[in-house]
């Protein structure tokens, strides 16, 4: 016995557009369906942790309303596009503790449609007299004016930036990373987009925020994504098909973005993911050069690329060689983001934590059918939200 | 000068208009907003400290594509002025790929974001190729 936690059950919706379904007909489809997945029911749950960023608060309550009011603790969580990541290790941090043998995990979102995230604009024109406002004193919308702090603008800088870092200067590379990701959709069912783009086509979509065009962005879409976790000891007395499905969670990391210079004028993705990273591979005691495949917070092209390097996939400063020399394709030595990634298998902001989750187990359980990354053991899923937070969980498959 | 207003707070009008930070006193770290206290030190003693009005670019992107009431296309980057990170327009420069380069050196510069009803100027701050 140890106090390793492990995932008995997980389930992700199919992403994409459910105009007659509401965030609890998704969030309620994922959580039954991971219940019956781990062969357990609600009546076992010894806690809740739910997100949804747009909802109003108290989508806990409002899931357990719809599939099972057992009184137990249920946590409302919001963290970014961190939440999912979040819910499932308050689940996790809930069985470690002893307080329960199993927790349950849900995020869910309904973002078909929701065009630009953050950044929104008041209004920009001049009323009676001006009047500073807010911390920074402004007297109109900063947006466009010093700068961006849009979503799509903000991740094309942290490319940029890196690129200038080490000295490179063909800005192809996060186009070419697109492509792959969505080439990689076409495998998978699920994603809210499963067509391939070649590399003209996603350069001369429309462009968002240089060099991000519409395809290198996450894709807004809906979906939930649920998991159940459970303790060792609570294991060990289920089925024997259970144990061996189960799937260990090696390690469960989150960080913040400690200060350094410039952090509140650009956000520093690096520094947090690196830290939680660092941790993880510690606790895990399994190095970059274990892992069989990664599931990272491809937001944007542009962020993918300084994920290879966060994460020790490559060498500090080598991400763009390591693209180019094919590593993160499906068939090299770290395919990265076989589900199609945030940009083709779509970002519904709370379930993206679990359904990056969902998509690893599938691999080290054997069950991704056509996609699947042969003889997997090992994976890594990271998520990232600004403000910011990053979350990381290293999986093994049981080895039984 | 009196029928003028910075659009930030930060922003000092003037002859040679510059940026002012608050800057901690323990650790040097600076701060363009309202402080609490200092993200790096928790520090809670500042001092005013004028920011280089020249720098380089670090990273830029053009956006092309933003929520409505913000003027797009235009040109965000983030410049390092000889040391402080500072985010801003880059203005005075055609809107594309081929007019910014990483590393170009910029330095601050001023224009008029319209009056209110009192005649008063808002005032912004952009940089332009030095």
């Amino acid at each position: 016995m140890s106090d390793d936690v492990w995932i008995l059950g997980i389930y992700m919706t199919k992403f994409g557009k459910y105009p007659d379904r509401d965030t609890v007909d998704l969030a309620a489809e994922a959580v039954l369906a991971a219940l019956k997945d781990g062969g357990v029911s609600m009546k076992d749950m010894g806690v809740l942790a739910a997100g949804c960023l747009m909802d109003a608060p108290g989508i806990a309550q409002r899931i357990q309303k719809q599939i099972g009011q057992t009184g137990i603790p249920a946590y409302n969580v919001s963290n970014a596009c961190a939440t999912g990541a979040t819910a499932l290790k308050t689940a996790i941090m809930t069985v470690k503790s002893g307080e329960a043998d199993f927790g349950l995990a849900v995020g869910v979102e309904k973002l078909a449609g929701a065009g630009l995230l953050g950044g929104a604009g008041k209004s920009g024109k001049a009323g009676a007299s001006w009047e500073p406002q807010g911390r920074f004193g402004e007297v109109m919308e900063t947006e466009g004016r010093i700068g961006t702090s849009g979503m799509p603008g903000t991740f094309a800088q942290i490319g940029m930036e890196y690129l200038h870092t080490y000295g490179a200067t063909d800005f192809d590379v996060f186009a070419k990373i697109s492509e792959k990701n969505h080439f990689h959709s076409t495998l998978n069912p699920l994603a809210a987009y499963t067509k391939a783009m070649s590399l003209d086509q996603i350069k001369n979509d429309i462009m968002i925020a240089y060099p991000n065009t519409r395809p290198m962005c996450s894709a807004n879409c809906d979906g939930a994504a649920a998991a159940v976790v459970v303790s060792d000891a609570k294991l060990k007395t289920l089925s024997l098909e259970q144990q061996r499905r189960a799937i260990k969670v090696s390690a469960s990391v989150l960080t913040t973005d400690p200060y350094e210079e410039a952090c509140q004028v650009l956000p520093n993705v690096n520094t947090l993911t690196r830290n939680a990273a660092k941790i993880a591979y510690e606790r895990a005691g399994i190095g970059p050069e274990d892992l069989d495949l990664v599931e990272l917070h491809d937001c944007f092209a542009t962020a993918e690329l300084v994920h290879y390097d966060n994460l020790m996939l490559c060498e500090e400063g080598g991400a763009v060689d390591f693209f180019e020399s094919g590593a993160t394709w499906r068939t090299g030595k770290t395919p990265v983001n076989v589900s199609g990634g945030l940009q083709s298998k779509g970002h519904p902001i709370a379930a993206t934590g679990i359904a990056n989750i969902w998509e690893i187990c599938h691999h080290l359980r054997g069950e991704a059918g056509p996609r699947q990354i042969e003889g997997a053991k090992v994976g890594l899923a990271h998520v990232i939200g600004l403000g910011s937070a990053c979350g990381i969980h290293v999986l093994e498959r049981s080895g039984l | 000068m009196s029928n003028q207003i910075p659009f930030v707070d930060y922003l000092v009008l003037g002859d040679h208009p510059h940026l002012v930070a608050n800057e901690c006193t323990a650790c040097g770290a600076r701060f363009f907003d309202r402080r609490n206290a200092c993200a790096g030190c928790s520090g809670t003693e500042f001092r005013k400290a004028d920011v280089a009005t020249d720098g380089e670019i670090m990273s830029f992107t053009i956006v092309t594509f933003a929520a409505p009431g913000v003027p797009v296309p235009f040109v965000s980057a983030i410049v390092n002025c000889q040391g402080t990170s500072v985010r801003g327009n880059i203005i005075n420069v055609e809107p594309s790929p081929e007019s910014v380069t990483m590393g170009q050196k910029v330095t601050l510069a001023t224009y008029p974001l319209g009056a209110d009803e009192n005649g008063v100027e808002a005032i912004g701050f952009g940089f332009q190729p030095a």
